[in-house]
């Protein structure tokens, strides 16, 4: 595409130097995208090395110890897991149900632009004003007090951008003839959606679900103040109980610890395996991904 | 029977669809009802005007948001002065030059840093940069505005890169081949012909790298110090507005003054964020020649 129409020029000095000029400027180009290389494998590099010695089955299987300069990270492990199902279980239904809307029922013109152009500008929402929002609304005003609900549902709002434009994708792929096919047989919209639309989509709204999943689980700002708690002496029992969380706890290891350089390992394993959860999670998206557009793209 | 059930759908699609606008419209509300205790005490002017944060006081205290809003610029133009350089010309290198299999390579990578939990940059802030600056300048501690400009630059990263590289991609073929017939090199067509064809989208795509600087709280929280003061160089520590509601936000008084001034920050930061990010989606939008 980019080499078609290049006509090679008579070869003369000016030329050569042109063109060794030109060569220099793209290897300055490649340099800056080595540079972002290089700076992901640095930030991997130095929490991979220095995380890799403190993870073990203690770590992970324990809770905190002694003040919390010993012992494991199982509480906010389990916290993460809790408060990412309660995002997912609030996210995932509303965002594919307004793809849904947007991509099968809806007329477009000016409500769907309104629509589309509220979810951009909630993506662009700062994740602090999310914990604002949470505190007032979910914790204060409904009554749920610091809970995993109040911050499941806070977190639940943050990702549904996430959500609703991976589910979006999804539904476009489902090529036309499928919907005209089914409505020719006399299936109703809703049955075309149920029977024929969903299945198809399946595995782009499991992408976007996991995406979000990442998303939720690496988000500190919005439970500040919806839920996480510095140390718990017990597991949360009901949707209605305080928890720890991967995050946070990184952040209060990192920063509020009394004796920050004791605990610093600590704080090195946390941040190590809340990295691995969410490049795990995005990196199984992208291969979900890639594997659906491929199969989109041959046609099957 | 079915009719029912087809309508029954419907509506709750509908509903799906209503409720997005709802919650961005409920967060504006929250903000504005939260907020307005203390603005009809106070105003908006001291908040606004030179002072000091200060809702601890005994007798009186202060809210202004001034210097925290000067921090806030601080490390966003920081981010921004090596982030969009670094991030239009990467872009232009996967969209015009890179052979397939680096852009197979690269597009995951960026990915990837885009997925970094803004406290592990935070961390790797507080300890790999950090002590790497306060070498670098002789100073006793690396937690500075520098610091957070850095890391939220690496933040913003993706979004410029990820953004530009579309609009860049997006510019008809044709352009390119003009430029070429009529003898042009590629390094004169991407710099000539293809990135200024892209303007808008290249435009749109910083200011949503912006807004995302802007609004980004755990990373600076972490890295730069929090100091309340004015900042006489990107050597000081400085509060940003973000970190200024997340420091403050775990032990306010509910329905205090104090609780309602955080919202005024709130709403500040949503006010600034939602016109940078309204302005990018009108430069993309708005687009007729690379739309067709």
């Amino acid at each position: 595409m980019k080499t078609d129409l290049v006509i090679e020029k008579p070869s003369s000095k000016a030329h050569g130097e042109w063109r060794k000029m030109e060569l220099a400027g793209y290897w300055a180009l490649r340099f800056t995208l080595v540079l972002v290389l290089f700076i992901l494998g640095v930030i991997v590099f130095d929490i991979v090395s220095k995380g890799a010695g403190v993870i073990n089955w203690e770590f992970l299987s324990q809770p905190p110890r002694v003040g919390m300069t010993e012992g494991g990270i199982f509480p906010a492990i389990v916290g993460t897991f809790y408060v990412t199902l309660i995002t997912i279980a609030f996210a995932v239904p509303l965002g594919v149900g307004a793809a849904i809307y947007l991509n099968e029922y809806a007329v477009q013109g000016r409500f769907t632009r309104l629509v589309r152009m509220s979810l951009r500008n909630l993506a662009g929402v700062p994740s602090i004003v999310f914990g604002l929002f949470g505190m007032a609304v979910f914790v204060k005003f409904f009554g749920f007090g610091p809970s995993l609900i109040a911050a499941g549902f806070t977190l639940g709002l943050l990702t549904l951008p996430v959500t609703v434009t991976a589910a979006e994708e999804a539904l476009i792929t489902v090529p036309r003839a499928y919907r005209a096919g089914s409505f020719a047989l006399g299936a109703t919209r809703w049955q075309v959606v149920r029977t024929v639309v969903l299945p198809r989509a399946l595995p782009g709204i499991l992408t976007g679900t996991i995406l979000g999943l990442a998303r939720a689980a690496g988000e500190t700002a919005p439970i500040l103040a919806t839920g996480a708690a510095f140390f718990l002496p017990h597991l949360p029992d009901s949707i209605r109980s305080q928890f720890m969380a991967l995050p946070y706890h990184l952040f209060i290891m990192a920063t509020q610890h009394h004796s920050i350089s004791q605990v610093r390992p600590i704080a090195y394993g946390t941040a190590l395996v809340l990295l691995l959860l969410v490049c795990i999670l995005n990196l199984a998206a992208v291969l979900l991904r890639k594997r659906y557009r491929d199969r989109v793209a041959k046609g099957l | 029977m079915h009719s029912i059930s087809e309508k029954v759908m419907k509506i709750i699609f509908l509903i799906c669809g209503l409720a997005i606008i709802f919650f961005l419209a409920g967060i504006l509300f929250t903000l504005l009802s939260n907020s307005w205790p203390a603005l009809r005490e106070m105003g908006l002017a001291p908040f606004i005007t030179p002072g000091r944060w200060n809702p601890g006081a005994y007798g009186e205290p202060t809210y202004s948001l001034f210097n925290m809003i000067y921090g806030t610029f601080m490390v966003t133009v920081g981010a921004l002065v090596f982030a969009v350089p670094i991030g239009v010309a990467a872009a232009a290198y996967l969209a015009e030059i890179a052979a397939p299999w680096e852009r197979e390579l690269f597009k995951p990578i960026v990915e990837v840093l885009a997925g970094i939990p803004s406290v592990v940059l935070g961390f790797f802030g507080l300890v790999v940069i950090a002590p790497l600056i306060s070498r670098i300048f002789y100073i006793p501690s690396g937690i500075t505005a520098l610091n957070g400009a850095i890391l939220v630059g690496i933040m913003a990263l993706p979004t410029i890169i990820t953004l530009a590289e579309d609009a860049i991609t997006a510019v008809p073929k044709e352009y390119r081949n003009a430029s070429l017939a009529l003898g042009g090199t590629r390094w004169q067509t991407i710099w000539k012909v293809t990135v200024p064809a892209a303007f808008s989208g290249i435009t749109a795509a910083s200011l949503l790298g912006m807004g995302r600087a802007i609004g980004e709280t755990m990373t600076v929280l972490m890295v730069t110090g929090n100091m309340i003061a004015w900042p006489e160089s990107f050597l000081d520590s400085v509060r940003t507005l973000s970190a200024n509601i997340a420091i403050d936000i775990g032990d306010v008084v509910f329905n205090s003054i104090h609780f309602h001034a955080l919202f005024v920050a709130g709403l500040l930061l949503f006010a600034i964020t939602f016109l940078v990010n309204l302005l990018a989606d009108i430069l993309i939008h708005r687009n007729p020649e690379v739309n067709k």
